[in-house]
């Protein structure tokens, strides 16, 4: 059976003050992704190693990895794709967050953000609906593509801002905010913008793109904050030359969450 | 007792750690980032050929300045064109400024917000296609006048 190499990255923190390289060489099946030859470390090899993982099919987004420098979800990143030749893969913990231990990531300062941005529906007087708001498949289709966020913070390991701007709100939390700011029954958009027409917010991104390339739902958070940034534009020069129009319906109740 | 032995040992093999306070280990980002990857160095070479197209409007405008000072002054300037110094500050504006149109017409459809059309969105293929269409077709145009 085919070997394959894997180069991991370990961290202690109560051993080691860097992360140093371990390798472990696992056997090839077709059918595994790189999460499976992690687990087979862990069963077999090495019980020590530490790693998120939960659904093993793409819905949880806990198994983001670094793979070849690349992130990846590791359940849906499959082994043969990198056995060539008696090829090494390298797995390191999601570039740019800071390491609890081996490859756990340490994540409360996106989720912090993620809040921040008020990712739920957001109605102007508060008031519970007395029935379900209606929408057309058309009105669905204007968000549905942001809603498949699975919050894998992939797209944050692919973002140079995020590594040089601690504060950037960064791109999943964006498109999230989009994608209520795009939904017919919300009203919290000004609300929104109010947290994300800043240098931390959408005018941090510099368009690079990554995030987009790595994200494995296809979600394209650079569009939605270039979208972002087109709608923010627009609505300053409306309030800019009509003063008396429709501006910033930013009173109203904190009606949710917070 | 062993949870006091452990508090006293800690200390040893890592100074900052302690016992509820794990250490994270945070990675400096390099200066050199955007050598790192190919898809950041695209990003920084898009970014930097703006300036080639600023060097490409000042150009233009001094020869534009320079037909408004006379024939002379114009038959000046096209001979300081042909100098290699001119000929390779073109040629690199150029590159560049092909780089600066390609890139940015393949990233336009995520710029813009969805065109629909009939309810449907128009596929980000067409919307690329149809900036180097219309590229092509107004080079074109230029083309045909300046050497007809």
């Amino acid at each position: 059976m085919d070997k394959i190499v894997l180069e991991i990255e370990r961290y202690s923190p109560e051993k080691d003050r860097k992360p140093h390289i371990e390798t472990y060489e696992v056997p090839v099946r077709k059918e595994w992704v790189v999460l499976d030859a992690l687990n087979y470390i862990k069963d077999k090899l090495d019980g020590s190693l530490s790693y998120r993982w939960s659904c093993r099919m793409g819905i949880c987004g806990s198994c983001g990895m670094m793979v070849n420098g690349e992130p990846k979800l590791t359940c849906a990143t499959f082994l043969t794709d990198y056995a060539r030749g008696g090829s090494r893969v390298r797995i390191q913990p999601l570039r740019y967050f800071p390491v609890i231990r081996d490859l756990v990531t340490e994540i409360s300062d996106f989720m912090m953000k993620l809040k921040k941005v008020k990712p739920w529906l957001i109605r102007e007087n508060g008031a519970q609906p007395e029935r379900e708001f209606l929408q057309t498949p058309e009105q669905l289709d204007d968000y549905k593509q942001f809603s498949m966020c699975i919050n894998c913070t992939l797209c944050y390991a692919a973002c140079p801002v995020v590594g040089l701007d601690k504060d950037f709100v960064g791109p999943a939390a964006i498109a999230l905010a989009q994608r209520y700011n795009k939904d017919s029954r919300d009203q919290g958009s000004a609300r929104r913008g109010a947290i994300l027409e800043h240098p931390e917010g959408i005018w941090g991104c510099t368009f690079v793109g990554e995030c987009t390339r790595v994200c494995p739902k296809h979600v394209d958070p650079a569009g939605a904050v270039q979208q972002y940034k087109l709608e923010a534009s627009v609505n300053w020069l409306k309030s800019f030359v009509l003063p008396w129009g429709q501006k910033h319906e930013s009173k109203g109740h904190e009606d949710t969450g917070t | 007792m062993r949870a006091r032995d452990m508090k006293t040992q800690a200390p040893k093999i890592a100074p900052q750690y302690t016992l509820y306070h794990p250490r994270w280990y945070r990675e400096r980002v390099s200066t050199y980032w955007w050598l790192q990857q190919k898809g950041y160095l695209k990003f920084v070479l898009r970014e930097i050929s703006s300036v080639f197209v600023a060097v490409f409007v000042v150009v233009t405008l001094f020869q534009l300045n320079a037909l408004r000072q006379g024939p002379d002054a114009y038959e000046h300037f096209q001979h300081w064109l042909r100098t290699p110094v001119a000929l390779s500050i073109n040629i690199i504006s150029l590159c560049f400024v092909v780089f600066h149109t390609i890139t940015w017409f393949n990233v336009a459809p995520q710029a813009i917000p969805p065109i629909k059309l009939r309810g449907r969105k128009l596929p980000a293929a067409l919307i690329a296609t149809s900036n180097f269409a219309a590229w092509l077709v107004v080079s074109g145009v230029i083309a045909w006048l300046v050497l007809r």
